[in-house]
């Protein structure tokens, strides 16, 4: 029993045992496998990825079985281990231009160079049950493209940026801040607050992003381009002294281009918002660029009004893990505290007690 | 298991009627935005879910439905919704605007003038004109009760100060039989005009926000301006490079990285139409 907190010990064990025995289910059935889980979870594998800050889909599906499917269990699973893995250094920065594209739209313009490239979407399925996957029906096979897709799609973004329509990336001189190394101090720059919420909680980031949508700090979108697809990942190890390519990863890219700033003597340009993410995750990219695009409110000369405007709202509370940790804190035993509480509670309401005797009393 | 069947166009009776009932009293009271208890549909939110819900409740099965997205009706949205309605409802469909009795539209109205015969179902984001100004539904009602619709001009005159004009391309904000000002949806301003005295039942659906509202046939629809600086519509330097029409709304097609352009109409219905093909 829980009350017995001292001596709890095999209490303990023997809720482990029990979670075990939860997550196996039903004996008679077969084991999911890992292999069934990152072949066919595939998203969900995406975000504990993604939030995890660990592209490993071997370990993601691992946790998502050991978190029995709860995804912020997962992702802090992979954050741990994370802690645990040696770091070799940091990689070249990802060419995202020449990825070998799996899908790719702009919503500014109906067609673009390189086309519009549809890829595996829900976007315009009808949500109705398929009950046909219910009995395990195996699907048509796809048709594909002929050849493979350009390799160099020109970036819509810059193609309005080459006309002076689009702001010019606000780089910053010098090697990035890494969130994962040094603690977060505000104000951040740009690139801490783009890992912040590379690494934020989809759903947290969405509500935000949806906030500025119905306008609480709006910022008027449009989904510029998006791209998933896999590139290449670079390192240069020190003995070496130059890049060698150790590995692909799929990724999902979002530019949105958003408000214009400008005044009748400087031509007014659209401001840009970014989203970057593992796997297939346009959800989240869609959400941090518009997120992105809000926090930059004050280097944009923008009155700070709305929460997802507010950077340290935003970069305190995004992260799931801890979210998770500090709510659910509050199952931990709050003994002393409340006993102190107590105490006071029941002297004010005593001393009010006598108070009125005195009185009456008086009278 | 096996599918199940679906209700002439996927709403059950008992939703059409309320969907029907808000309908009248946003024809009754035009311009005004009338609540109702949209349901989720199995599209998401911002797919045009509202309009859906609104053709659902308006379609008979004598009907003919025309479906068009960013003024075309072979845009994957459209696509999508149309098929939905073959599926639910087993209607006729249509590309062309004239054959059309119900043309759901999403971000554009046709180019070919409407009939008294027709109903044009506007698929609606963000019903709220007064939204980017004040972002609480309770004030905003209020606004709209006491015609308070002084922060709507100020943010007009706002842009001419800053810009030199107003700044506002589309779901430009326009006021209704004298009465609410309400959002046209995301319509380029070229194609608020076409608002104005339209023969053709207006209906506006935003199903996120859960709101209906209309434009009843043969009502005045005046796009807010000031008397010095009088609503204009957009306008391009070069024709439509298909049909070559100069008074149609064109969309911009990047054809290379070099920097050229094609600009073509963005209704299809008209632009085949134009080069002789239909």
């Amino acid at each position: 029993m829980y009350v017995a907190v001292k001596g709890g010990e095999q209490a303990i064990d023997a809720a482990h045992r029990l979670l075990d025995e939860e997550r196996r289910g039903d004996r008679s059935l077969p084991q999911v496998t890992l292999d069934q889980i990152a072949e066919q979870l595939t998203l969900a594998v995406d975000r504990v990825m993604n939030e995890g800050s660990l592209y490993d889909r071997e370990l993601a599906s691992l946790a998502i079985k050991q978190a029995r499917g709860d995804m912020i269990e997962a992702i802090f699973l992979i954050r741990a281990t994370r802690t645990t893995l040696a770091r070799f250094g940091y990689a070249e920065p990802l060419d995202t231009q020449s990825m070998r594209v799996k899908r790719r739209i702009s919503a500014a313009f109906k067609d673009i160079p390189g086309g519009q490239i549809l890829g595996p979407t829900f976007d315009y399925t009808h949500r109705l049950l398929d009950f046909s996957l219910a009995a395990d029906a195996e699907p048509a096979e796809a048709a594909r493209a002929p050849s493979e897709l350009r390799s160099d799609m020109p970036r819509v973004l810059e193609l309005l940026g080459s006309e002076g329509l689009m702001e010019q990336p606000s780089a910053e001189a010098g090697e990035p801040e890494d969130l994962t190394q040094d603690p977060l101090n505000f104000p951040a720059g740009r690139d801490l607050r783009l890992q912040n919420l590379a690494r934020g909680d989809e759903g947290f980031l969405l509500a935000l992003a949806y906030s500025t949508q119905r306008g609480y700090g709006r910022t008027h979108p449009f989904a510029g381009e998006i791209r998933l697809g896999t590139v290449e990942v670079s390192f240069t190890p020190e003995e070496l002294g130059f890049p060698i390519v150790i590995g692909e990863i799929t990724i999902t890219e979002c530019e949105m281009i958003n408000q214009f700033k400008g005044s009748t003597t400087v031509k007014p340009q659209f401001t840009r918002g970014y989203g970057l993410g593992f796997g297939q995750c346009e959800r989240k990219v869609m959400s941090m660029a518009l997120v992105d695009r809000s926090l930059r409110a004050g280097e944009l000369g923008e009155e700070r009004v709305a929460p997802a405007q507010d950077e340290e709202f935003v970069l305190s509370h995004s992260d799931n893990v801890q979210a998770t940790g500090f709510v659910e804190h509050l199952k931990l035993p709050h003994y002393v505290d409340f006993q102190s509480e107590l105490v006071l509670l029941r002297r004010m309401r005593a001393e009010i007690d006598i108070a009125k005797d005195r009185l009456e009393a008086a009278e | 298991m096996n599918a199940p069947a679906y209700n002439f166009a996927y709403l059950n009776e008992q939703t059409k009627r309320m969907i029907r009932r808000a309908i009248l009293k946003a024809i009754a009271v035009p311009g005004y935005q009338v609540p109702f208890a949209s349901r989720e549909m199995p599209m998401p939110y911002g797919w045009g879910t509202g309009g859906v819900q609104v053709t659902a409740a308006v379609l008979t099965p004598e009907d003919t439905l025309k479906v068009i997205d960013q003024g075309a009706d072979d845009t994957t949205n459209a696509v999508s919704i149309r098929k939905f309605f073959v599926k639910t409802a087993g209607v006729a469909t249509t590309e062309r605007t004239e054959e059309a009795s119900v043309i759901q539209t999403r971000h554009r109205i046709p180019e070919a003038p409407l009939t008294e015969e027709q109903i044009l179902v506007f698929q609606v984001p963000i019903p709220e004109p007064l939204r980017f100004l004040e972002p609480r539904e309770t004030e905003t009602r209020t606004m709209h009760a006491l015609e308070e619709y002084g922060v709507m001009h100020v943010k007009l005159y706002e842009d001419i100060a800053q810009y030199g004009e107003i700044a506002t391309t589309y779901a430009y904000p326009a006021k209704v039989a004298d009465r609410y000002v309400f959002d046209p949806s995301p319509i380029p301003k070229f194609d608020n005009p076409k608002l104005d005295n339209c023969p053709a039942l207006q209906l506006f659906g935003a199903g996120r926000e859960k709101r209906i509202y209309a434009v009843p046939p043969y009502t005045k629809v005046k796009s807010l301006d000031f008397e010095d600086h009088p609503f204009e519509v957009q306008s391009w330097s070069e024709p439509c490079a298909l049909c070559g029409s100069c008074h149609s709304f064109l969309d911009e097609i990047v054809m290379d990285d070099k920097g050229t352009r094609m600009f073509v109409c963005s209704d299809s219905d008209f632009c085949a139409r134009q080069r002789g093909e239909r």
